[in-house]
């Protein structure tokens, strides 16, 4: 796709040939998308932002799982539980040793990620759904860890409350302040995403995910890159657990269930496996399509008063799943693809093809 | 370790690890005919529970004909899900196959909690409560006297159905022809679609079969635990089983079963409270244990890969 260049535009250098952003007004369009995000707070009402808030914390760690499951094809359903790791541990930081955001935020990041070598560790001899196991594992052992050791410390089953992050003099207390935080992240996350999927890194990741065992016969080296896309995942799943537990200001063991590893599972396959912009559309789509749940919920009760209070609960993972399902069989590419073809038919017109 | 309490841990161990032997079967049937890892299982176990329960409770039938139509009914659940959720998903990526039994799972759950919600039920009770089997053993307590074993009866009764139902579905992959055809498929699909098996029959039986002992878990499992959504999170630990046992064996998931049961009992035993709550997650760490030493599980097939 990426070929479909359109009249008189010529690839005059390697440089030019490579660069994502080919013209000046796709760098004014970029530079308006930020400015408009972050001056949300000026015209947006609190619970708007506080949503964009949690989507751009989502697109971080599903940006981790794209490393690891589209890119790698390693499928993984225990990126909650690196999250919930990153969480913990920027809480206990900040909390119990008094450090600042700044530094708690890639130590939780770092942490998480060894945690996430650990259970990586399988995938060196198991493949497909006996590493999905593996993963499946980590999420129910990280969690029973935090709540039966160390309990003087981790606090059991309660959990701990997190204070809010606190930098360069600023509080950042309310969604709106904390949305500035959020989003510096995603822009580094992505740019950090763009430059693995186009380095060598990303380029055996691709190859791994194709065949591995051919891969390997290649020269590219299985053991490392597994473990350092198990790693990567879990750093991205760690910053943005950290980014979560400050901006909810609790956690425990349940913040982050297996519901919410599959929910990153599904969001990656809505957007697009192994694209760039798979982790934003999918997450923003799951996103908006569980906030509808929840406000068309008490319009369902009329109808099912068995359920009384439980519909918003039963209409969010009746919702995702079902989308889920459509698009696994419609749409198997994700709507990054169709973005995709929709580029090109632009491209293109007013040919076909 | 407790010594005293040992023998009675480690039989109510054994015992609760039959029903997770039958969820296992499950999952076991459906793999070793199609190739497909299903995560949705324990939401169908919760609706065949949920279901039976509708019909027992609810509609007032008696209690047998309420579970022959919801084994019934689960056989047309799991038909339908064959049909519009598996078929289109043929030929795709391992990734999108795993994908759609979860969302499915979500799905269903969201199914249940819509239509019967949230709270906590008491299924009618099949075996008596009141008296429990005892078992005199020749071990001796501190006082000298001869300690003895308590047994549910609804503990052993599931436990006696749940290996019955492997035996059976053994005996029926091994003699029917249907059974037959199915492990015939799960050899390689195209080749046996050439030699002339009906490969989409031969898949919607074992999803309705798999629906069949899924409800037959469901029941015997909130006869002894009760009936609420988390039944459904009993499969959690039907996976380890399965992978102990070896995905494509039958007589894995009886020996998984026990061994995890058994496991989940002798920990209990612990005098330390922190090993004592390892029971929840001993199916993982045996899991963790069984993925690194030996990813076939017991009694799987060594499968060697070519270019």
């Amino acid at each position: 796709m990426s070929v479909m260049r359109p009249a008189g535009e010529f690839d005059t250098s390697y440089k030019y040939d490579m660069a994502t952003i080919r013209r000046k007004w796709q760098w004014w369009l970029l530079l308006v998308l930020l400015l408009a995000l972050y001056s949300l707070p000026f015209y947006a009402s609190q619970s708007v932002v506080a949503l964009v808030n949690r989507i751009a914390i989502t697109i971080i760690a599903v940006q981790g799982l794209n490393i690891l499951t589209g890119y790698t094809g390693q499928i993984s359903l225990g990126q909650a539980a690196f999250m919930m790791t990153g969480g913990y541990i920027s809480a206990l930081l900040v909390n119990n040793f008094g450090f600042s955001f700044i530094i708690s935020l890639p130590m939780a990041a770092l942490g998480a990620g060894i945690i996430g070598l650990i259970f990586g560790l399988p995938s060196l001899r198991v493949k497909g759904f006996y590493l999905t196991m593996a993963t499946l594992a980590a999420q129910f052992i990280l969690p029973w860890i935090t709540r039966n050791t160390f309990p003087e410390i981790l606090n059991g089953a309660q959990g701990l409350n997190v204070q809010t992050p606190v930098l360069f003099g600023l509080d950042f207390n309310t969604p709106q302040k904390y949305l500035l935080l959020s989003l510096t992240v995603l822009v580094i996350s992505t740019i950090i995403v763009h430059n693995i999927s186009h380095s060598r890194l990303g380029r055996a990741f691709v190859a791994i995910r194709d065949h591995d065992l051919a891969a390997e016969l290649l020269g590219v080296n299985l053991f490392k890159y597994k473990l350092e896309a198990f790693f990567l995942a879990a750093v991205f799943a760690g910053a943005a657990g950290a980014l979560s537990a400050h901006n909810i200001r609790h956690i425990n063991s349940e913040t982050f269930n297996l519901i919410d590893s599959v929910m990153f599972l599904g969001m990656l396959v809505i957007g697009g496996l192994g694209a760039n912009m798979g982790p934003i559309f999918g997450a923003i789509v799951v996103e908006l399509l569980i906030e509808f749940a929840t406000l068309f919920g008490p319009f369902f009760i009329g109808y099912f008063p068995s359920t009384a209070a439980g519909a918003v609960q039963a209409l969010r993972p009746l919702f995702f799943g079902a989308t889920l399902m459509l698009f696994l069989i419609f749409e198997p590419k994700g709507l990054a693809h169709r973005w995709q073809l929709i580029k090109a038919a632009w491209r293109l017109r007013p040919f076909s093809h | 370790m407790n010594w005293q309490l040992l023998p009675q841990f480690a039989v109510t161990g054994l015992l609760a690890g039959g029903p997770l032997a039958l969820t296992a079967l499950g999952l076991v049937l459906i793999f070793k005919s199609t190739y497909i890892f299903n995560f949705a299982q324990g939401q169908m176990l919760m609706m065949g529970a949920l279901v039976t329960w509708w019909l027992a409770v609810e509609l007032g039938l008696p209690l047998w004909l309420a579970i022959i139509l919801a084994l019934f009914l689960s056989a047309l659940l799991g038909l339908v899900i064959e049909r519009f959720a598996l078929r289109p998903m043929t030929g795709q990526p391992l990734l999108s196959i795993i994908l759609m039994t979860l969302g499915l799972s979500q799905v269903l759950h969201g199914l249940a909690l819509l239509i019967f919600g949230g709270v906590q039920r008491n299924f009618p009770q099949i075996f008596s409560v009141a008296d429990p089997y005892k078992i005199t053993t020749s071990f001796l307590n501190a006082n000298g006297d001869q300690i003895t074993i308590i047994l549910k009866q609804n503990l052993v009764w599931s436990f006696v159905i749940a290996i019955l139902g492997v035996l059976v579905i053994s005996a029926f992959f091994r003699f029917t022809k249907i059974g037959l055809s199915m492990r015939g498929a799960s050899e390689d699909h195209e080749l046996a679609q050439s030699v002339g098996l009906r490969i989409h029959r031969i898949f919607g039986i074992s999803w309705a079969l798999a629906g069949v002992v899924a409800t037959m878990g469901g029941i015997l499992l909130a006869t002894s635990s009760g009936l609420d959504l988390s039944l459904s999170v009993v499969v959690l630990a039907a996976f380890p089983v399965v992978l102990l046992g070896g995905l494509e064996s039958i007589p894995g998931t009886i020996v998984g079963g026990l061994l995890i049961g058994l496991s989940q009992g002798l920990v209990s035993v612990s005098k330390v409270p922190l090993i004592r709550n390892m029971s929840e997650i001993m199916p993982y760490v045996v899991l963790m244990i069984i993925l690194l030493i030996r990813p076939e599980g017991l009694f799987g097939q060594k499968r060697i890969e070519r270019i």
